[in-house]
């Protein structure tokens, strides 16, 4: 069985093979998207969606925190974005940062409330914890536009510096939005591979250990949890600015569902580009299988039961057994070959 | 010097009174024993003086400072380790982590986000050193669920030598071990009795008084009994009832 705690063979370094082809895919997409059938548009949702659940995996495979009530920060990111420009005042890097700080903020008052449990209430007090934040949008009538959301956010222009780019159409919006993803995976990639994510990850396995051993567990699954809240609400706000509005089905229990499935799916219990096959895997299934079948989402809920009785470890559990069934290549080493002047 | 009290330490779960009055002290550099039969209340006198459980009377020093009440984490840090009687381990990954996140200096590093988990070369060789005390070292980069009962049962002791502590607590660290495995345990016990104080509790009265300075005999969660093995040999009380048959 492959683990996420099983060591990265070439010690933290973000130089790897699979994230090479994630940035390959990521800068090349803009040129074959609309080539092979598919359109710019769903290039940005997929990079949104990746970003969203591998800060969501940090939580959930990482600490072994099974949030259900994840959609919450990402709507309340899109929310805090769309505020801000009808509100304050015309500006990217201003809405972006509402959006990061409102999600962490609610993160922090939720995270402080389920952060001394695990398990089956820990995933209650998350589901209760979405239905208020939902609830809440629909009521607040005057605040949030109630079920019609707010509606025409703009798509403010990059401001760097001197440099003003008008990003309003869907291919420099991808730009923008594949830029800040990758800064966000190479932060979650050092995280992960820290001292920090270790310790996540001993928590995972073994909380009464790890307090035992000196750890302030609350604290730290409360951090994870105000990290990864924030990292939706990021995706939250880009998703405003995607949709050009943001209404209540962003948090709906829908939408925390359906990243958890993403998550399992692609393998974020066993690897950190689970979540990434995984939201791959579901964009695919909606604008093929969805082509094909107004029913698509049965097929793909049908999909999910499948991988999860035949392999647990989801997408990437599945692309590591192909892999080790092939002649031997170059082998992840675990132990002191990944350690220089071992023996 | 006493480097461990308790004094009067009461424990209920609802109603019922798993603790009704245990006092201890512990003196530096030595080794004290636990005894008692089955459900006396041992483990949950472990977990009350380790932070598990607060206590509902009565006073915990740890070297003077009263520490009642605090947290495991705090108490942890204040160098009090144990083991665990249903043992508990991080096994989803190697034997040499489940060291090295016990070690102090890593600890301190656990906020650290710049520096990459193994880096710190020194972190491995001193987590090396600690397995090598419990006869572990030659499986460092096994998993932690691939080994045998035994050598769980080391790496748990292990864990709980890694935070250099000033006193260990060790809650049956021989149960459910096969003969061989046992003396291949107790061997290990004993030597740390040079370098650490313990506590531990064990069933096997002959290993337990060989091993202890003293003995504290815990039953219906009270010390009934506490002593030097010799004296309590020589305690009819003791030697008549059934924990007392290796005199
Ligand atoms: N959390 C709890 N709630 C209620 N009762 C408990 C709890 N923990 C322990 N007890 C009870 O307290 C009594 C003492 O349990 P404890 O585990 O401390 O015994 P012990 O001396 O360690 O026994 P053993 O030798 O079998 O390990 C038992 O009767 C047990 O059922
Ligand atoms: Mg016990």
């Amino acid at each position: 069985m492959i683990s996420l705690s099983d060591i990265p063979a070439r010690g933290g370094s973000p130089f790897t093979r699979s994230m090479g082809l994630f940035v390959l895919l990521l800068l090349t997409a803009p040129f074959w998207l609309e080539p092979i059938g598919l359109y710019q548009y769903l290039g940005m949702e997929i990079a949104i969606w990746i970003l969203f659940a591998l800060g969501f995996n940090l939580l959930f495979g990482y600490a072994g925190l099974h949030s259900f009530g994840h959609g919450a920060y990402l709507g309340i990111g899109a929310y805090a974005f769309g505020l801000f420009q009808q509100n304050v005042t015309l500006n990217l890097w201003g809405g972006l940062l509402a959006a990061i700080a409102a999600a962490t903020l609610a993160g922090a008052i939720v995270g402080a409330f389920v952060s001394h449990r695990r398990g089956i209430y820990f995933a209650l007090m998350t589901i209760a914890f979405g239905q208020v934040f939902w609830f809440a949008a629909i009521k607040l009538h005057s605040v949030t536009g109630g079920e019609d959301g707010l509606l025409g956010i703009p798509r403010p222009n990059l401001v760097v510096g001197p440099l003003k780019l008008d990003i309003s159409d869907n291919r420099t919006l991808y730009w923008f939005v594949t830029i800040v993803l990758l800064v966000a995976v190479l932060a979650l990639w050092r995280l992960v591979n820290a001292p920090f994510g270790r310790v996540l990850q001993a928590i995972r396995q073994n909380e009464t250990r790890a307090r035992f051993v000196g750890y302030n567990v609350w604290l730290i699954k409360w951090l994870t949890f105000v990290v990864s809240a924030g990292f939706a609400g990021l995706a939250g706000g880009l998703f405003a600015m995607a949709q050009e509005s943001a209404y209540p089905d962003v948090m709906s229990l829908h939408q925390s569902g359906l990243i958890v499935m993403m998550v399992l799916v692609g393998g974020g219990l066993v690897s950190f580009w689970g979540p990434v096959f995984g939201v791959l895997l579901y964009f695919i299934a909606r604008d093929i299988i969805g082509g094909l079948t107004e029913t698509w989402l049965l097929w793909f809920g049908l999909m999910f039961v499948i991988m999860v009785m035949v392999r647990p470890e989801g997408l990437a559990g599945l692309f590591h057994v192909l892999r080790t069934c092939l002649p031997p290549g170059p082998r992840k080493a675990v132990g002191p070959a990944a350690h220089p002047g071992r023996a | 010097m006493t480097l461990f009290k308790a004094r009067n330490i009461q424990k209920r779960f609802g109603a019922r009174v798993v603790l009704e009055n245990i006092s201890l002290s512990v003196e530096e550099g030595t080794v004290h024993g636990i005894m008692g039969p089955n459900g006396a209340g041992k483990t949950t006198c472990f977990h009350v003086l380790t932070g598990f459980y607060p206590p509902d009377d009565g006073r915990i020093t740890f070297e003077g400072h009263d520490i009642t009440g605090r947290k495991p984490h705090q108490i942890a840090r204040l160098g009090i380790s144990r083991s665990f009687q249903i043992m508990n381990l991080f096994d989803d990954t190697v034997v040499i982590e489940n060291v090295i996140l016990a070690l102090p200096d890593f600890r301190a590093l656990s906020f650290n986000v710049t520096r990459n988990v193994f880096d710190d070369i020194t972190l491995v060789d001193r987590a090396l050193e600690v397995l090598d005390r419990v006869g572990l070292a030659d499986r460092a980069w096994q998993k932690a669920a691939s080994l045998s009962y035994g050598n769980r049962r080391a790496l748990e002791i292990a864990v709980a030598l890694a935070a250099d502590p000033r006193i260990v607590f060790l809650d049956e660290p021989t149960s459910g071990l096969g003969a061989e495995a046992t003396l291949r345990l107790m061997e290990l016990i004993r030597n740390l009795r040079e370098a650490y104080t313990i506590v531990i509790i064990e069933h096997d009265m002959r290993f337990l008084f060989e091993l202890a300075d003293t003995i504290s005999v815990i039953h219906w969660g009270q010390v009934i009994a506490e002593d030097t093995p010799a004296a309590l040999r020589a305690n009819k009380w003791v030697a008549r009832s059934a924990l007392g048959d290796v005199a």
